[in-house]
């Protein structure tokens, strides 16, 4: 079992306390209307696949019931950081670099 | 004494006799013993059936890689337990066992007869032989492979036992209380570390067990591990017995199974029969040991073929010679101290072949002095006898070619093919391995856990090296957790015996290697043959030679067989090792049975269940109760004689002709409050939420982005920034974090608070034309007319003195009303609505009844009439779209070219012709003529008697149904085809004249 740091709670927990919630840093347009099949298509479907780190949301479901953001290794399955939900992504080089 | 225990060996307290049954036989062991060193006392080897072919198998080791001597153990009724390992399982007086796969007895077995078949049950059998023709498939193959499939035999009674579950946070934990673990933990045990080390086994000690004449720093060796154990518990150290370290999971969390109570002859009181630990420990020490390879010969199966560590265990540890006269094939030196141990001890040692040409000069001495023949470069080409071997042949090697064979009488054959690190749980860990070409196996490389792997278990051979890795294990883990040892540790260990050896695929032979039965598997009966076959046929990888071969799928997880089957298969391809691989070692390390993994979740624990307040009231009148979700609600109501058919239609007609009341208590409900609620709510409905005023409620549709329908339910507002919104009973929760996802993550600007009140309140619904005669004279606050409280209408008043939220809303077609009061209150308001309802003969109804009357509504259940590729379009529900809105979650999801195609499934309702009820689920064509496989247009997704309509209705999803009004649609069933007609959804009142309350004269 995973341990996660709520970026809110500022604690480590297991990961039994929160739930997965998807690619992260993936925006709703401000206008959907506006968008044509293929953006929206991108929006609503396509999803990032990769190797090693991956930006994703997760929820503290069962703390504070806050969704924030996570790079996870999707090898190594360590979280090389979480930070709070609508915060820029972190520098994955710099992250890389602290996890050697 | 029994005829082959050795006085003064071993750990078996043969003063305290423990008398137990074998197959219904009786035999007398000591305390301390297990079954198959109790029975191997008796120089009993048989100890069962071989899985596919029934080969008579005894124990080949004495560990938990046993592979044949698996038995079910019984301890009274409920207590069966098939494939124990008889080499783990302790006795104790009364304990009963008895082998598997026989039929009709151990010693004589029917299904032997696959082993003269032997030819046809080779590589792939599975695979070849059940195929053709299809007609085979019901009759034959299905049950023989039913028959076959499976070791031992189930229990069928409830398990009586219970189980616990731990957590364990330490500071460090060690796996394997062998010289590795001990001196780690030793280096280790400080004050404040918390320091937990467990093995498998009865004692602790490892190793040291089977190895009494090494002496630690002038101490023999059992001296120095029971001052080693003393000085460790002194010190704090969690030291854990019968426990086995079952899985590594991340960030060093590890499952162990403590097995409290399978030793003890009678079980004490509130003590559960295993304990299963969650351990997060920071640092980790793997210290398993290593595991003996059988060598790969024909006929290397036969009852009394024993590894030779096995038999110095067997013998230094139980004081059990396995063998009066046994003899040694071996490619190690071990084998060659298991031969002296033995001769030592009384046994007549026939011969001691080795496969290799040079052997240490001191071995032959000490087999000479000892005058015990050897044989060297010889291999071995047959075993003889039936039910426990009898002879072996052996033939000299020169040059490759095999030399005649000679026959030498044992009663036992020891064998040694080298030792494999046991590398499990570090592969659990995603640990990386390298092949070692000098020791031919692979060892462990480097981890992304906080753990080090320490002795055997990475190739050192040797009590004195694994005592100094371990010495070195325990400093790096202490350096980890920033901590200084105290002091140095060294030791020097005298009659140690660390050995070489070399590694072989099968053995050479003297006859057609196709005729070999030379077993690599053991549990699954997978021989040399069967391997080289699998990669004639084509097979490359090792994972496809595996699951072609079933080498390595048994329940001993290929402990023996892995390396030994990873040689062959990279012979036969012609491949090194390392190119072939290894398949995936995968937890658990042994068998684990499912009530330590559930724990204490059975029974009524298994899942909480959910009842509401009025859930007392149902259960005294006898209501019938079905699981929703985690809820258990009130499905019917019968009175005495009624069967549900019966008692449904009666709780429809009652509710349609004066009143029924029915606990909605379970429907979500989630209270969303602040300035932006009514934008939030605009923004996550299909509807408009602006222009309802304050007092009023709708109807509200949830779509997702992609435009399907995810939820619904009516939506009150009680304010300006306060809506009541209701959502259906499963999809509670799924709707809230679907709001609070938008509402953080979408519009953090939004200044909304949602909060799940769904057990805050208790829900009552009153339905029928005496609904509202009912109601008013215990509403204050509001008269119950239509001018001061029209349908979809809301209101804060007092309900029989209780404080509730009132909504005139109907979902049955019938005047009705939701009242809503706070939870506690739920009951007393249900009785005081009964109370009144007696006066119009009312009546309790449960689910289907609410499920009949929305029905004939054609009101949808979100997840029965919808299953999440359905619009409101398709249910006929555009009108619920606020189609000035400039955005709603699912608005541009429904403008997708897929949403807007023609031919898209429509909700219909479906009459049928013979006024015959049909299946929900029933698939629907429009030409019941067509040739199979017919063309299949939708299915039937609601299907009631409704005496209402008075036919039976259905709903269902049919391809452009909404264009086929009154056309006829076929639905083909085993015995028939029934014809019905498209219609409406709305079956009842279709003008809804029904929900105007009568003024009162
Ligand atoms: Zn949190």
């Amino acid at each position: 079992m995973l341990l996660i740091h709520c970026p809110y709670c500022k604690e480590t927990l297991p990961e039994s306390e929160f739930t997965y919630a998807g690619q992260a840093h993936i925006v709703r347009p401000e206008m959907p209307s506006e968008q044509t099949d293929a953006q929206w298509e991108e929006f609503l479907f396509l999803r990032a696949n990769p190797k090693g780190p991956h930006y994703e949301r997760w929820r503290h479901f069962h703390g504070c019931g806050r969704f924030f953001n996570a790079v996870r290794d999707t090898v190594s399955d360590k979280f090389l950081t979480t930070y709070p939900a609508n915060t820029p992504k972190p520098d994955l080089e710099s992250l890389i670099g602290d996890a050697e | 004494m029994s005829s082959y225990r050795v006085a003064g060996k071993g750990r078996v307290d043969t003063g305290k006799p423990v008398d137990f049954t074998f197959d219904g036989k009786t035999y007398q062991g000591g305390v301390g013993d297990t079954v198959a060193s109790a029975l191997l006392a008796h120089g009993e080897h048989l100890m069962g059936r071989s899985f596919k072919y029934h080969r008579p198998r005894g124990a080949v080791a004495a560990g938990s890689e046993e592979p044949n001597a698996l038995i079910g153990t019984r301890r009274g009724p409920g207590r069966f337990e098939p494939n124990t390992r008889a080499t783990m399982q302790e006795i104790w007086p009364g304990l009963e066992t008895q082998s598997q796969n026989k039929f009709p007895s151990l010693k004589f077995d029917v299904g032997a007869v696959n082993d003269a078949a032997y030819m046809m049950f080779s590589a792939g059998f599975y695979y070849k032989t059940f195929m053709w023709p299809r007609s085979f498939w019901d009759k034959v193959y299905e049950p023989f492979i039913r028959q076959a499939a499976g070791l031992g035999v189930s229990p069928t009674e409830e398990d009586p036992d219970h189980y616990a579950s731990r957590y364990l946070h330490c500071d460090v934990l060690i796996v394997g209380t062998g010289p590795a673990g001990l001196a780690a933990a030793k280096v280790a045990a400080q004050d404040g570390l918390k320091v937990v080390i467990v093995d498998e086994h009865s004692e602790a000690g490892g190793t040291l067990l089977s190895e009494p004449q090494a002496k630690i720093d002038g101490t023999p060796a059992w001296d120095w591990l029971s001052a080693t154990l003393a000085e460790l518990k002194a010190t704090g150290v969690k030291v854990m017995t019968r426990t086995t370290a079952i899985g590594y999971y991340h960030q060093n969390f590890v499952g162990l199974c403590e097995r409290v109570t399978d030793h003890l002859s009678a079980l004490p009181d509130d003590t559960p029969r295993e304990r299963m630990w969650r351990v997060r420990a920071k640092r980790v020490i793997l210290a398993q040991g290593a595991l003996e390879k059988p060598l790969v010969f024909h006929g290397n199966d036969r009852p009394g073929v024993m590894l030779a560590g096995s038999a110095q265990t067997y013998l230094n540890r139980f004081g059990v010679l396995v063998g009066k006269s046994p003899a040694v094939i071996t490619s190690h030196d071990s084998a060659w101290f298991a031969a002296f141990d033995l001769a030592d001890s009384g046994a007549k040692v026939q011969v001691i072949a080795d496969t290799r040409a040079e052997v240490d000069a001191d071995l032959i001495a000490g087999a000479k002095s000892r005058g015990i023949p050897v044989k060297l470069s010889h291999t071995v080409t047959a075993t003889s006898g039936r039910l426990r071997v009898k002879s072996v042949r052996l033939n000299p090697v020169d040059g490759g070619s095999v030399g005649a064979g000679s026959n030498v009488t044992c009663d036992a054959l020891l064998m040694s093919g080298g030792w494999t690190p046991s590398l499990h749980l570090f592969s659990h860990t995603k640990g990386s391995l390298t092949w070692d070409t000098d020791l031919t196996t692979f060892l462990p490389n480097e981890t992304p856990e906080d753990c080090i792997i320490a002795g055997a278990s990475r190739g050192l051979w040797g009590i004195e090296a694994a005592l100094k890795d371990g010495v070195t294990a325990g400093e790096q883990t202490l350096d980890a957790l920033d901590r200084a040892a105290s002091g140095t540790h060294s030791y020097a260990v005298e009659n140690d015996r660390a050995g070489t050896g070399v590694t072989h695929k099968e053995l050479l032979t003297d006859k057609s290697p196709g005729k070999a039965k030379a077993f690599v598997d053991y549990q699954n009966d997978v021989t040399a043959k069967d391997l080289r076959l699998a990669v004639r046929e084509g097979m490359r990888s090792i994972e496809h030679v595996k699951r072609y071969t079933t080498n390595g799928m048994a329940t001993d997880q290929g402990k023996m067989s892995n390396i030994n089957g990873l040689n062959i298969a990279a012979d036969a391809l012609g491949k090194p090792q390392p190119k072939v691989g290894l398949t995936t070692f995968r937890p658990p390390y042994t068998p684990t049975t499912f009530g330590a993994f559930a724990g204490y979740h059975r029974g009524e624990h298994f899942e909480v269940t959910r009842k509401t307040q009025i859930d007392g009231w149902a259960r005294e009148n006898g209501a019938v109760f079905e699981p929703v979700g985690q809820w258990s609600r009130a499905w019917y109501f019968p009175k005495p004689g009624e069967d549900m058919e019966t008692a449904v239609r009666r709780e429809c007609v009652t509710t349609r002709n004066s009143v029924g009341i029915f606990d909605a208590s379970t429907l979500g409900k989630i209270e969303v409050k602040g300035p932006d609620a009514v934008e939030f709510m605009n923004r996550m409905y299909t509807n408009p939420w602006t222009k309802l005023g304050i007092g009023r409620c709708r109807y509200g549709l949830l779509l997702g982005d992609d435009g399907f329908i995810r939820d619904d339910g009516v939506i009150g507002r009680f304010g300006q920034d306060l809506f009541h919104v209701t959502t259906t009973t499963g999809g509670a929760a799924r709707v809230l974090n679907m709001m609070e996802d938008y509402l953080q993550t979408e519009w953090p600007d939004l200044n909304v608070w949602l909060t799940s009140t769904t057990e805050n309140w208790s829900t009552i619904a009153l339905n029928g034309p005496n609904a509202a005669r009912l109601l008013a004279p215990l509403v204050e606050g509001i008269d119950i007319n239509d001018e001061d409280f029209q349908h979809m209408s809301c209101a804060e008043v007092t309900v029989a003195g209780m404080p509730a939220r009132l909504f005139r809303l109907s979902f049955t077609g019938e005047i009705g009303f939701e009242i809503n009061v706070p939870a506690p209150m739920g009951r007393q308001l249900w009785e005081a609505l009964w109370a009144a309802g007696q006066a119009y003969d009312i009546t309790a109804y449960g689910t289907e009844t609410m499920h009949v009357l929305r029905a004939e509504k054609g009101y949808i259940i979100v997840g029965q009439d919808t299953d999440g590729t359905v619009t409101p379009q398709d249910c006929g529900m555009g009108w619920a779209i606020g189609k000035a809105k400039p955005d709603f979650v699912g608005k541009r999801g429904l403008m997708r070219p897929d949403l807007v195609a023609k031919g898209r499934k429509h909700l219909v309702g479906l009459l049928t012709e013979d006024d015959s009820k049909l299946e929900e689920g029933a698939q629907i064509v429009f030409d019941p003529n067509q040739p199979k496989p017919m063309t299949m247009v939708g299915h039937v997704t609601s299907s009631y008697q409704s005496d209402a309509v008075g036919q039976p209705i259905a709903l269902a999803l049919v391809a452009g149904g909404h264009d086929k009004m009154g056309e006829t649609v076929y639905i083909p069933m085993p015995d028939r085809t029934i014809k019905a007609k498209i219609t409406s959804t709305v079956f009842l009142d279709p003008e809804n004249t029904r929900l105007k309350i009568a003024k009162e004269s």
